[in-house]
């Protein structure tokens, strides 16, 4: 079943990771008609925390406490990396674009704008990042003051132990204490829980009741609580301040490993505000096939194999993101692009991918593997000429850029996506 | 510093030297085992886990090749719940030896090993993932065997028996008397602590290590390293065990093992026994060579690979690795001028009770011992220690308790919170500190699709809220075992598994920080 009228136009956005929901949200406030493709949302794989430029040199472990002086350093010293294309100005104003939209969705931020901040993650280490949401902004001022502190985890909650972060953290803040409190009415289930399953039994007042409960119990002297990020699905600040309240302390969340309630979070905000300012969105859906046509728009069949719908589009911002994505896939001997069969910068085998260690300082060559782009976010061929004149790339896909040990995920999605909008009405 | 004495010191936890602990102890002989790392550390934990029918040594050893008959079938009898009982398929394709194959079936009845030529449609209906590429096929007794069950379980017999065991526990030298051995130096590598065993005799059992234990007591051993790479498919590709149908040579051995496949393996000279891994060239060797036969593993999804050192006894200046004989040597060191040193070395996982019955026999005879050998005949009284490193036990189990259940911490390998209790219980119980690794070590956890991205975590929050990490040290345990399941990744991460990696790189990395320190 194929649709014989195509749907028309401005812009399609391939990919549903940070890069491609910010594209379509920058697309859509300026007036771009928009469809966005994407199988789920790589974003629910998202920790909640916006990261904008941590560490660099990452050989040197070089962790910087003022972002913007740390892309300085890499526009500077790594003229490849995606931050080299952009403007302050621009990174900013994305910034502040993403963070109002967000908490027009009820998902408020906080950040100190010149400055990164640092979160407690459950290893009991600290995570430098940028902008945090707003119920674990407490969590980033008790690690600055270091009051009297209660960490409480849930039993049957696999992947977070109050024990853990406080054993491990204890030389640093002393005053901080554990509890293992079992999370109501789960007495009878002998299994883990998924940590959106506890999210949104605490919807329900009744079960916030019965936690606040316990938690009173246990408080003794703490001036401040920290729990595991699963305080509500959608009404998590209000669900905090009830707390707070009725507890009389401030109330925290610490990140979880994904897929997180954060992440989750996350996604439904894009997902509800994108589609309120009319981005076509076609779930589960692939792009099966690309051309361009005679007047050098592109003709994209997108769905399952076969096809369901044609979208015809003045434009594309490629966001697909690199392996987790499927935007890249490795074969055994080179790395591919998987929708355009982009040139892709990749080191020259398959032996110089990954170095001897895991956790080795200079990070994996093959992180540095991606699309290569012009100043206006254009993927490059092999002579360095944009391949098409409408299609940009944003995100995880570009060159370059060890997200992951840079601390600069977010920040590059979010902003070479601005970018690429940018370039795109440019062009126009 | 504490002094120890016993009758017998063995040097080595691989399969010879828990085999010979529990052989001397079943002859009534008091001693204690040593091991420098964990058990099965060398080349006892880095092969195949196969247990050889003899038919792939009928042309270059038919010695060996009849060893391995006569204690395939021992093993069997005595060791069933080691061993998966496959049956082997040697098949050959368009472009091998002819010669070869036309020899075959001679060769194999001459070391009276029993082999059935079987027809292209019967190789298609119980193995349909050969290629069609089949020129001839037989059937043999070829079968799997867990290394590491079958160490844990000699040890926890020989330990019931009065053997200590002392893990982490390096020799660090020789106290001569006159032409013996008085006493042996040894140095605990995580306390740090150093004590002297007297002892009457030392059996040097340390594999590839052979030589730089005879060297500290001044014995010149000339040993040859070969390794020997392998890799571990996501899934089990075949039932039986497939071997090419060509003389030994790299790529040739395909093991299923419960729910994966093993395939083995290439031969590679090494000159340090040091942080010896597999390379990306052996890597596609190995795919390929296997692929002429098995079409489908050029495709397969692997999760593993990983390394052993052969030790090579060395006769001659031999320019090909598996023309030296892959038999063992005992050397009794009286010839050297220490009438109470003896080392063991060479040989394979399936001969492996051979090897420790011949020196236990020589060991007893000076040590005026004269009870004779049991391991012929006594079963392993199946102790459990070593269950949970079997493939697929652990979900079957879990299914089985279904009333008792507990919560899954690994999801690839289906291990819950009270097999882990168990584990940790054991470790424990041979006085060694509970870690991540060891615990890997003895299970299956980390081995499945992740590799260790989600119960990496898990376990350790696990093993912090039952009070048995404390402080900062689960950064470091977290660490260990990445950087061990590191090892065995690298050479393997293209297509699914590359994805798996990266999404682990992104949680350990991105989000916790593990690499800033």
């Amino acid at each position: 079943m194929s649709n014989s009228d195509p749907l028309k136009c401005d812009l399609l956005v391939i990919g549903r990771g940070m890069a491609g929901m910010a594209s379509a949200l920058f697309a859509a406030n300026r007036g771009l008609s928009t469809v966005q493709v994407g199988m789920t949302g790589e974003i629910v794989f998202a920790s909640g925390l916006l990261d904008l430029m941590g560490v660099h040199p990452i050989e040197e472990k070089k962790v910087w406490q003022d972002p913007w002086a740390a892309i300085d350093s890499v526009a500077g010293d790594l003229p490849d990396h995606p931050y080299a294309h952009l403007t302050k100005d621009d990174i900013r104003a994305s910034f502040v674009e993403v963070l109002s939209f967000l908490e027009k969705e009820g998902l408020t931020y906080c950040r100190e704008e010149n400055y990164n901040s640092r979160m407690i993650n459950p290893l009991g280490k600290t995570k430098t990042t940028y902008c945090v949401p707003r119920s674990m902004w407490s969590g980033v001022e008790a690690f600055e003051k270091k009051p009297p502190c209660l960490i409480a985890g849930f039993r049957g909650l696999g992947d977070f132990s109050a024990r853990q972060i406080v054993e491990t953290l204890q030389h640093q803040w002393p005053e901080l204490r554990a509890a293992r409190i079992p999370f109501p009415d789960t007495d009878h289930v002998n299994e883990l829980f998924a940590g959106d399953i506890l999210a949104q039994s605490l919807e329900l007042s009744i079960n916030r009741k019965k936690l606040i409960e316990s938690l009173r119990k246990h408080r003794e002297d703490a001036e401040v609580i920290g729990l595991p990020a699963v305080l509500g699905m959608n009404h998590t600040d209000e669900i905090i301040s009830e707390m707070e309240e009725e507890i009389g302390v401030p109330v925290f969340e610490i990140p979880t490993p994904p897929v997180s309630v954060p992440g989750l979070r996350l996604n439904d905000a894009f997902v509800r505000g994108l589609s309120a300012k009319g981005v076509r969105h076609f779930p589960q859906s692939q792009v099966v096939k690309v051309r361009q046509n005679e007047a050098e728009e592109f003709v994209a069949a997108i769905g399952h194999k076969p096809a369901q719908h044609t979208i015809l589009t003045k434009g594309i911002i490629l966001a697909s993101g690199r392996f987790w994505g499927r935007g890249l896939y490795a074969e055994r001997d080179r790395i591919r692009e998987t929708i355009f069969d982009l040139p892709v910068y990749q080191p020259e085998s398959r032996d110089k991918w990954h170095s001897e260690d895991f956790l080795e300082s200079g990070g994996h060559p093959i992180n540095q593997a991606g699309v290569e782009i012009d100043r206006l976010f254009r993927p490059l061929d092999s002579f360095g000429k944009p391949l098409f004149r409408t299609l940009f790339a944003a995100g995880s896909i570009l060159a370059h850029d060890d997200w992951m040990r840079m601390k600069c995920g977010s920040g590059v999605s979010i902003a070479s996506a601005y970018g690429a909008v940018k370039a795109s009405l440019q062009l126009e | 510093m504490s002094d120890l004495e016993t009758q017998v010191l063995i040097i080595g936890g691989g399969a010879t030297g828990t085999g010979l602990a529990r052989d001397l102890a079943l002859r009534g002989v008091q001693c204690i085992l040593v091991e420098k790392e964990d058990i099965n550390a060398g080349a006892s934990g880095g092969n195949h886990g196969l247990l050889h029918s003899g038919a792939r040594y009928v042309s270059n050893d038919p010695i060996s090749a009849e060893e391995c008959r006569l204690e395939a079938n021992l093993l069997r009898q005595l060791a069933p719940e080691c061993i998966e009982d496959t049956g082997g398929l040697f098949v050959a394709v368009e472009g091998d030896d002819e010669n070869y194959i036309a020899d075959f079936p001679l060769l194999c009845s001459k070391c009276g090993i029993p082999i059935q030529e079987i027809s292209r449609d019967e190789v298609f209906e119980r193995e349909p993932g050969i290629s069609k590429k089949l020129i001839a096929a037989y059937l043999t007794e070829d079968g799997a065997i867990d290394p590491f069950k079958l160490s844990l379980e000699n040890l926890a017999q020989a330990q019931n028996l009065g053997c200590t065991f002392l893990q982490h526990v390096k020799v660090i030298g020789f106290e001569m008397g006159q032409n013996r051995v008085e006493a042996v130096h040894v140095l605990n590598a995580e306390s740090g602590q150093e004590r002297l065993i007297k002892i009457d005799q030392v059996v040097n059992a340390s594999g590839a290590w052979a030589a730089e234990i005879a060297a500290l007591a001044n014995i010149p051993i000339h040993i040859l390293y070969s390794k020997g790479s392998l890799l571990v498919s996501a899934y089990r590709l075949s039932q039986r065990v497939i071997n090419r149908l060509r003389p030994p040579s790299d790529g040739d051995i395909l093991v299923p093992g419960g729910t994966v496949s093993i395939l083995g393996t290439t031969s590679v000279r090494v000159h340090s026994l040091d942080d010896v891994r597999p390379t990306v060239p052996e890597v596609d060797l190995i795919i390929d060579e296997l692929g002429e036969v098995v079409p489908g593993l050029q495709d397969a999804r692997y999760v593993r690979a990983y390394s052993g050192v052969r030790p090579l006894i060395q006769t001659q200046e031999a320019g090909d690795d598996r023309a030296v004989s892959r038999g063992f040597a005992v050397f009794d060191h009286a010839q050297d001028g220490l009438e109470n040193f003896t080392t063991i070395t060479g040989g394979k996982l399936t001969t492996y009770r051979l090897m420790a019955e011949k020196v236990a026999d020589l060991v007893c005879e000076k040590l005026g011992v004269s009870s004779p050998c049991l391991t012929l005949t006594e079963p392993f009284p199946s102790a459990k220690k070593g269950k949970w490193t079997e493939p697929g036990l652990s979900s079957r189990v879990w299914l089985k308790e279904h009333a008792s259940r507990k919560p899954i911490l690994c999801e690839c390998e289906m291990i819950p919170e009270n097999v882990i209790d168990d584990i940790v219980g054991n470790i424990r119980k041979e006085n060694i500190t509970p870690s991540l690794k060891a615990v890997a070590a003895r299970s299956r956890m980390g081995k499945g699709l992740c590799q260790g991205t989600v119960c990496g975590t898990r376990v350790t929050s696990y093993l912090y809220e039952q009070g048995i990490f404390h402080s900062d040290q689960g950064l470091a345990n977290i660490k260990e075992f990445l950087d061990e399941r590191w090892k065995g990744e690298r050479t393997i991460l293209w297509g699914e598994q590359l994805i798996q990696t990266g999404f682990k790189e992104a949680l350990y990395c991105g989000l916790l920080d593990l690499e800033l320190d």
